[in-house]
């Protein structure tokens, strides 16, 4: 479960990112997080990734309050936390299994169970059969869909995506979100950070709509 | 435990990799730690040397005392057993016979002695101490003086002092240069770690971004640290081996000249171990400085 309270963001100088946020999202959950540039989207994103803290406030994920999380800790938080880029952050010099191999060794599991698992990762977003291709040589789409499978292959119960279908054909963006709502459906949590709401096939998802950095509207 | 020796290969596995990537750098950094630390290990190992050779030499750490002409066995026997209640090391009973019998045989003096009516050597004892430091040396001394029956004793303190002094100044030299070759070791190893951090920062963020510990980033960087010094304290046992390799006839030709049986000593098994773990350990201690200071500049 993630829950915000009464959450600000102040950056040094005054500007406001985010003044007064709170919000539940339930396990198993899929919600959309929209608003326009400067909104406060991706503040919030990092917020929930503890790349930063709040100024006040607090976020709980599964009990635990980054707010008051010690250095040391998170990045074992992060290993339980699926972190999806709109810049995908791949390594360019290493190949597309060794990037999804990335977090495994990581958390030290023999290379053969690590390569299966990242093998199976890879075939969940449809990579399969292209584990030794540099990332440089995938479309766009496929990049995202190998920064997924990095995010997915530790198994996290959440999934923070910021802007995932950004600069993506409609074709490839539909096809990254269908495997959000894939995980959803196996139970994960999914909070996507999104200009617009997709269209977007099956039930209907809980849209928080951010607006100068305050929480304007929820809807579903 | 599993996981963490799955890291520790996976580290040394990306430093030997790291290392590797670049031979010509790696062999030139390897050959400047190398020299910074053949100086004073060489230093030191001729130190060792000199002190061996000045230990072989007669007389250098040796008191004699010339007992009264008119000691007899008693005299002699009681000087003994002082000897062994003071712990004096290890001692030689010289008679006056076998002392005149060694003088007949030096050139010249055959006929010296002849011409004597009597043998005017006395009786004495060659003391070599355990402990060779000039002040229990001239401690020694002092205290076999006031036995009874003790004419005269002499100990070269002088030149003991002398030499011993050389010695002093020669490891303080040594150690100044350890110091100083370390630092430089350090600093190299600094350097080459900040420049690894400064070219895999955007992998580090990454890393850090999936889960990555500072220990699991600063890791590969830590045994690379090791690995580079050691094999260049390695360097410095081939460079130091070689050395000694080349100088050794010479030296052994000269000790010849002075009717000594002196044979150079190079490093053992030991000292090249100890060598590559000196090595290691700075190298650690510069890596690991450089990866706190420049890991948390990428914060």
């Amino acid at each position: 479960m993630i829950a915000a309270s009464e959450l600000t963001k102040r950056y040094p100088g005054g500007r406001e990112a985010l003044r007064n946020v709170s919000f539940t999202i339930t396990a198993g959950e899929m919600v959309f997080l929209t608003g326009h540039s400067g909104a406060g989207k991706s503040t919030l994103f990092r917020l929930l990734a503890a790349i930063e803290r709040p100024t006040t406030g607090a976020i709980l994920i599964n009990g635990q309050n980054l707010a008051s999380l010690r250095r040391p800790a998170i990045p074992y938080l992060r290993r339980k936390l699926g972190l999806i880029f709109q810049d995908r952050k791949l390594l360019f010099d290493r190949s597309v299994l060794d990037n999804v191999l990335l977090p495994l060794a990581i958390v030290g599991l023999p290379r053969k169970e690590a390569e299966h698992r990242a093998q199976a990762a890879l075939a969940k977003v449809g990579l399969t059969g292209r584990d030794q291709t540099l990332p440089i040589a995938l479309s766009g789409g496929e990049q995202q869909r190998l920064a997924i499978a990095r995010a997915v292959v530790n198994r996290p119960a959440i999934l923070l995506a910021d802007e995932p279908t950004a600069n993506l054909d409609t074709a490839s963006a539909g096809e990254i979100l269908a495997i959000f709502r894939a995980f959803q459906q196996v139970g994960v949590t999914v909070l996507i950070a999104m200009h617009e709401v997709p269209s977007l096939a099956g039930p209907p998802v809980r849209v928080l709509r951010l607006e100068h950095g305050e929480l304007c509207s929820e809807s579903k | 435990m599993k996981a963490s020796v799955i890291h520790h290969l996976a580290a040394l596995r990306e430093a030997c990799r790291r290392l590797l990537a670049a031979p010509l750098n790696c062999v030139l950094s390897l050959l400047v730690i190398g020299i910074a630390l053949t100086l004073p290990s060489a230093g030191w190992l001729a130190l060792e040397n000199l002190r061996q050779a000045t230990g072989n030499a007669s007389g250098v750490q040796q008191i004699s005392l010339y007992l009264a002409l008119d000691a007899g066995q008693r005299e002699i026997a009681e000087i003994e057993t002082r000897l062994r209640e003071a712990g004096a090391g290890r001692w030689r009973f010289v008679s006056r016979a076998e002392a005149l019998k060694h003088l007949q045989a030096s050139e010249g003096m055959a006929e010296i002695i002849a011409s004597l009516p009597s043998n005017p050597l006395p009786d004495a004892f060659v003391v070599t101490p355990g402990d060779s430091r000039p002040a229990v040396l001239e401690s020694l001394a002092a205290s076999f003086a006031g036995w009874p029956k003790v004419a005269h004793v002499q100990l070269d303190s002088a030149w003991v002092q002398r030499f011993d002094a050389l010695l002093r100044l020669g490891k303080r030299l040594v150690g100044l240069l350890a110091v100083l070759f370390a630092g430089a070791l350090v600093t190299i190893t600094f350097t080459t770690i900040r420049l690894q951090i400064l070219a895999q920062a955007a992998e580090i963020e990454v890393a850090k971004l999936v889960g990555a510990t500072d220990a699991w980033i600063q890791r590969p960087l830590l045994h690379f640290g090791v690995l580079q010094g050691a094999l260049g304290g390695l360097v410095a046992a081939l460079l130091v081996t070689l050395g000694f390799h080349l100088l050794s006839p010479p030296v052994g030709e000269l000790a010849r000249l002075y009717g000594a049986d002196f044979v150079l000593r190079s490093l053992s098994g030991l000292d090249v171990a100890v060598l590559a773990g000196v090595g290691g350990v700075l190298g650690w201690v510069g890596a690991r400085l450089s990866a706190r200071l420049h890991l948390r500049h990428l914060e």
